[in-house]
């Protein structure tokens, strides 16, 4: 098809600045643009990965099919940042944080409508998609 | 295998902006490992080059150095885990002399952090964690090692103020280290004081207190056979213990927050190999790039229970004259943290320690010492043991 051939970076939409381009988990973003958070699970094991991974390296299989992040995790830890990388500064301040599914954990950004002083570690949280002022995708944790 | 031995140390001074470039920065601490040693660069087998990538151009810097320094034609090979890149390559170095394959090496750390600005560089160090699924948060060091921090004060009690104590001790040595990039004092009033930058929050709760410093800087670490070190050297300190471990670069792969498994894997394995436990231990330098990062080294590494460490530092256990002291040179917080620089600069510490060349900061006749060098957010351990 060579010029006409369209090239799947849809990854490049992910957080607000984004490292990568092409993953074989593209359709990560066609998730949260669905409004779902997702993560991969091994059809050969049944482990379940998130983030999600194109690969299973427990059992070596490539066929894995998406579950959804849903129901509640606990907040395991977070910081809040005063000072940003280059390229994140708009977002200041921002907290980076850690989830527990039990089965499996994510990381990711509390969201900015979290009052500071309901933010503990222990709290029930959930996964949701979020957009970003610039209008790219990320998901954030909300109080339960 | 043979006794690999440590023959020759060196560090360039720590410094915000080295007036030069990276062939000329790692010439420093090249030079005074070799005069340390008494030997020649004819005398080195191999060169291994230790740096973390992306803080200058050059592409492939092992070839460049090893040329500049006089080390053709030899080998060379370039190593990097991050922070810890030169504790791994003296792990490579070990080796590669204790296989027999080569009976002098030469280990050459270096860093120039200066040819990039602050902000850039902590959107590099953020992106030595998971560029596809954290770093598009807004990920760094210090906001990492926040959450490790958090997660301690949750489980243990362990206080802001229990961390400042450990930038107060780093900067006790740090004044009278003449490599050091810090030298002023650090009092725990300053951390109080709302109106003094130490007390500002860079990612809570660890404030800029207790973050060190970037610097530029190089150090240099030669290895060498028993009949090597023997022939060369009055004062050999033998590495008696090389542990190394990597746990999962996204935080999601962890389970513990409130340590680092790759330190207290490391420090099992290091311990095994040299057939001590922590008891023996006389003195030691450890990872304190953030001064959580130094709580967390003392109850990883066996100095005190899960949640002790608090306890060693109120008590002033790893000053100088207590129990075990810790970063008497003024560790990461006061040196200044030239990445791949940093674990030749506390091997060196060590090295002249079990000499009894330490000077002002000489421990009490110490037969043992420890290192404890980390690579990005507890993703690469590195503890090495070394003996009289």
């Amino acid at each position: 098809m060579g010029k006409g051939k369209n090239i799947d970076e849809r990854f490049k939409k992910f957080g607000t600045v984004s490292f990568t381009s092409i993953s074989k988990v593209n359709n990560f973003i066609g998730h949260l643009e669905e409004g779902k958070v997702m993560g991969t699970k091994c059809n050969k094991c049944g482990k379940l990965f998130f983030p999600p991974r194109a690969d299973c390296c427990h059992c070596l299989s490539s066929d894995i099919q998406w579950f959804e992040v849903r129901g509640k995790g606990k907040l395991v830890t977070y910081s809040t940042l005063q000072f940003a990388p280059i390229g994140f500064e708009d977002d200041l301040p921002y907290s980076i944080a850690l989830v527990d599914y039990t089965e499996y954990k994510v990381f990711g950004r509390i969201s900015v409508n979290v009052p500071a002083e309901k933010i503990k570690v222990g709290v029930e949280m959930k996964t949701v998609v979020n957009t970003l002022p610039n209008g790219q995708l990320n998901y954030v944790f909300e109080l339960v | 295998m043979g006794k690999v031995a440590i023959i020759g140390v060196g560090q360039s001074t720590f410094v915000r902006k080295y007036p030069g470039s990276i062939r000329e920065l790692a010439f420093d601490g090249f030079r005074e490992a070799i005069c340390d040693a008494q030997i020649t660069a004819r005398d080195i087998d191999a060169s291994v080059i230790c740096s973390a990538p992306e803080y200058d151009k050059q592409r492939s810097p092992a070839g460049v150095l090893a040329e500049y320094l006089g080390l053709n034609p030899q080998p060379t090979v370039y190593v990097e885990s991050l922070c810890s890149s030169s504790s791994m390559g003296l792990r490579l170095a070990y080796s590669l002399v204790a296989s027999g394959l080569h009976d002098t090496v030469a280990v050459i750390g270096f860093q120039k952090m200066s040819e990039i600005s602050s902000a850039e560089s902590q959107e590099r160090m953020g992106r030595g964690g998971d560029i596809q699924w954290e770093s598009p948060f807004g990920t760094m060091m210090p906001a990492y090692y926040g959450m490790y921090a958090r997660a301690h004060m949750e489980k243990y009690g362990t206080t802001a103020e229990d961390l400042a104590l450990i930038r107060v001790k780093a900067a006790t040595y740090g004044q009278i280290n003449d490599k050091a990039v810090y030298r002023k004092p650090v009092t725990e009033e300053m951390f109080a004081d709302s109106d003094n930058m130490m007390s500002n929050i860079v990612a809570a709760p660890l404030r800029v207190g207790d973050c060190c410093a970037n610097a530029d800087g190089s150090s240099c670490v030669i290895v060498a056979s028993e009949e090597k070190a023997r022939a060369f050297c009055k004062k050999p300190v033998w590495i008696l213990g090389v542990g190394a471990a990597t746990t999962g670069v996204n935080l999601a792969e962890r389970d513990l927050f409130s340590g680092l498994t790759v330190a207290q894997q490391a420090a099992d394995q290091a311990y095994r190999m040299a057939g001590i436990t922590a008891k023996a231990v006389d003195v030691a330098e450890v990872h304190d790039c953030f001064t959580i990062a130094e709580m967390m080294a003392y109850e990883n590494l066996g100095f005190a229970k899960p949640g002790e460490g608090k306890d060693l530092i109120r008590g002033k256990e790893t000053y100088r004259d207590g129990s075990i002291p810790v970063n008497v040179d003024g560790g990461l917080l006061s040196k200044g943290h030239p990445i791949g620089a940093t674990g030749g600069s506390q091997i060196r510490t060590i090295v002249m320690q079990l000499r009894g060349e330490a000077g002002e900061i000489q421990v009490k006749d110490p037969e043992i010492g420890l290192v404890h060098n980390i690579g990005g957010v507890g993703l690469y351990g590195n503890v090495t043991i070394l003996g009289r």
